[in-house]
């Protein structure tokens, strides 16, 4: 079986994001991280190889500089190779424009039974992507899945709604988007990370997939970000350290606001 | 003067329209002329009558059978546009919202704005605000290309106001071909047993984040203090991310909007991406170990002490009360 994983390398979140100035885009040119989100379909496409007894994991992702780091690191948890999409015409790209790159990656990595991608990214969280690649491909798209298990060219997936969750079917090839947490992302062994620095990473650009330069990036966003502000600001109220006692200050709040 | 037509995707919930649909049409009607639903559903004629109510005059209707609704509503969306030719097309941030959208974007190749707080409309003109950063800074993004525009509000942005319009007329559609897309087939569909009330309309909501320390700690603490106090259980991303709890219960930037009379943070650090989601409601109470946690900068009342130590007597002092 073999299977794609969508991956987006972002900036680490722990670090406070800055909008650029002149495009209003956000900043992301120092180093780049593989997208906590992404870890997930990751595993569960490593998994899924293993349990259909052969195959492999195939990385796909895109970035406007020659990024490979976040790559680096699913590809030391096992992924075998990855096509990595890099193009200064990709900066600016909404996620139709970064839906049509990928979907481009995709068809270039041969015969693929199934592509895995997280539900949303951390930094641009429009959450269109998945299904957007699978209409691209004419493909059937299951998302916000919490189980999946793939058998007899169908995958069946347990997909989270409002009231709890629906059992879905759809033949293969597909799309699944997955919710973070349904797996155990395995924290890459150090044979893992020596075996990645030589894993093949297949550079291209847009034009190599065939996508004209005006319809990616900047160019196909038909979109303009008009003002930033500042939000107001909420304000601060009391604060105090529990001695044993600050339920008691806690009963007292909840009586002024007369929940109890 | 505003658009001529805005549609508004709309969802059900049981046999009500969804909050965030009502939501949506209270804002649409103030933008348009002309307010229509297009519904991926079973039940059009039980929910016609609060569409019309809340600004809707007609809404067509799509039975998907065990379709997906959101594969069926974009392919069924993409026809009904080529002949009616709305100018805006809105669409809750929920699962089917953004299925559809996502579908209907490449069919018609737009762009899409989603996570919208806000809608402006001045003219021709049609922005989309939306808030980054935990909600420190609000960002405007434009429309600039071709109509109809598509965009994505999150639930609770606008709140939702009937206007005593008469019952939306049902158009019923038939025919639609999604394609392999369609093929997708929904075989069993689960409730999961919920008490209390739902997590984006509860009055309280009591969420617990990493500092709870383990996933065993989530019922005795967060669900033992929200059922006491008739509220809804919430969680931050981390412990979702860890699989202690479902993503449903995820309130953040990549989960849901809460803006409820009273939201407690139980070990919840407070990191941006879980403030956007629930820094609008009207009084924060966190508990949380370390003192300087960012959630102390949103907190009305703010405890620096131990979850385990302070909740347990908490709920035990709540249930000596009755």
């Amino acid at each position: 079986m073999h299977v794609v994983v969508c991956v987006k390398q972002i900036p680490d979140p722990a670090i406070p994001g800055e909008l650029d100035p002149s495009t209003h885009a956000l900043k992301r040119e120092g180093k780049l991280i593989l997208d906590e989100s992404d870890s997930y379909g990751v595993e569960m496409a490593l998994q899924l190889v293993d349990k259909a007894g052969g195959g492999e994991v195939t990385l796909v992702s895109m970035a406007p500089n020659n990024e490979v780091s976040g790559l680096r690191t699913a590809l030391a948890m096992g992924a075998a190779k990855a096509i990595l999409v890099s193009d200064p015409a990709l900066a600016g790209s909404d996620a139709l424009s970064t839906a049509k790159v990928l979907a481009k990656a995709i068809e270039r990595a041969g015969d693929v039974d199934l592509v895995l991608a997280a539900t949303e990214s951390t930094d641009g969280y429009t959450g269109t992507t998945p299904p957007q690649i699978a209409e691209l491909l004419g493909w059937p798209s299951l998302t916000f899945a919490k189980h999946v298990e793939i058998g007899d060219g169908k995958a069946t997936i347990q997909r989270q709604t409002e009231a709890g969750y629906d059992v879905v079917e759809a033949s293969l090839p597909a799309v699944i988007s997955v919710t973070a947490g349904v797996v155990e992302p395995r924290y890459p062994s150090f044979k893992g990370i020596m075996a990645a620095k030589n894993k093949p990473v297949d550079e291209v650009t847009a034009a190599d997939l065939g996508l004209a330069a005006d319809s990616v990036g900047w160019a196909g966003s038909r979109q303009q970000i008009t003002q930033v502000a500042a939000a107001p600001a909420r304000e601060a109220g009391e604060k105090i350290e529990d001695d044993g006692e600050a339920f008691q200050r806690v009963v007292a709040f909840l009586e002024e606001l007369k929940v109890v | 003067m505003g658009l001529a037509k805005v549609w508004v995707f709309a969802e059900a919930d049981g046999d009500k329209p969804a909050t965030s649909t009502l939501e949506l049409l209270t804002k649409a009607r103030e933008v348009a002329d002309t307010v229509e639903c297009v519904f991926v559903g079973a039940n059009a004629d039980a929910i016609a009558g609060s569409l019309g109510e809340h600004g809707a005059t007609k809404v067509f209707a799509v039975d998907p059978g065990d379709g997906l609704p959101g594969v069926i509503g974009a392919a069924a969306l993409a026809t009904l546009i080529a002949a009616n030719g709305p100018d805006l097309v809105l669409f809750a941030q929920t699962y089917d919202g953004r299925d559809a959208l996502a579908r209907l974007s490449v069919k018609l190749d737009r762009p899409v704005i989603t996570n919208g707080t806000a809608l402006v409309v001045d003219g021709d003109s049609v922005t989309v605000g939306t808030a980054v950063f935990g909600g420190n800074t609000l960002v405007d993004t434009q429309f600039s290309g071709e109509k109809p525009f598509l965009a994505a509000i999150r639930p609770k942005s606008f709140a939702a106001e009937p206007s005593g319009g008469a019952a939306a007329a049902v158009e019923a559609v038939g025919g639609v071909d999604a394609g392999r897309a369609g093929e997708a087939k929904i075989l069993e569909r689960h409730v999961e047993e919920r008490e209390g009330p739902k997590l984006e309309e509860a009055t309280i909501v009591v969420s617990g984040g990493r500092g709870i320390g383990a996933a065993e700690s989530y019922d005795p603490l967060v669900e033992q203090l929200a059922k006491l106090l008739g509220g809804a259980s919430g969680a931050s991303r981390a412990i979702v991310d860890a699989g202690w709890v479902p993503y449903s219960k995820q309130v953040g930037q990549t989960g849901k909007t809460v803006k409820p009379k009273l939201y407690i943070a139980l070990g919840i650090s407070g990191a941006t991406q879980h403030l956007v989601g629930m820094k609008g409601s009207d009084n924060i109470i966190a508990i949380n170990k370390d003192g300087e946690a960012p959630i102390f900068g949103v907190a009305d009342l703010g405890v620096v002490g131990d979850v385990h130590k302070v909740v347990p007597k908490l709920i035990e002092a709540l249930q000596a009360r009755g």
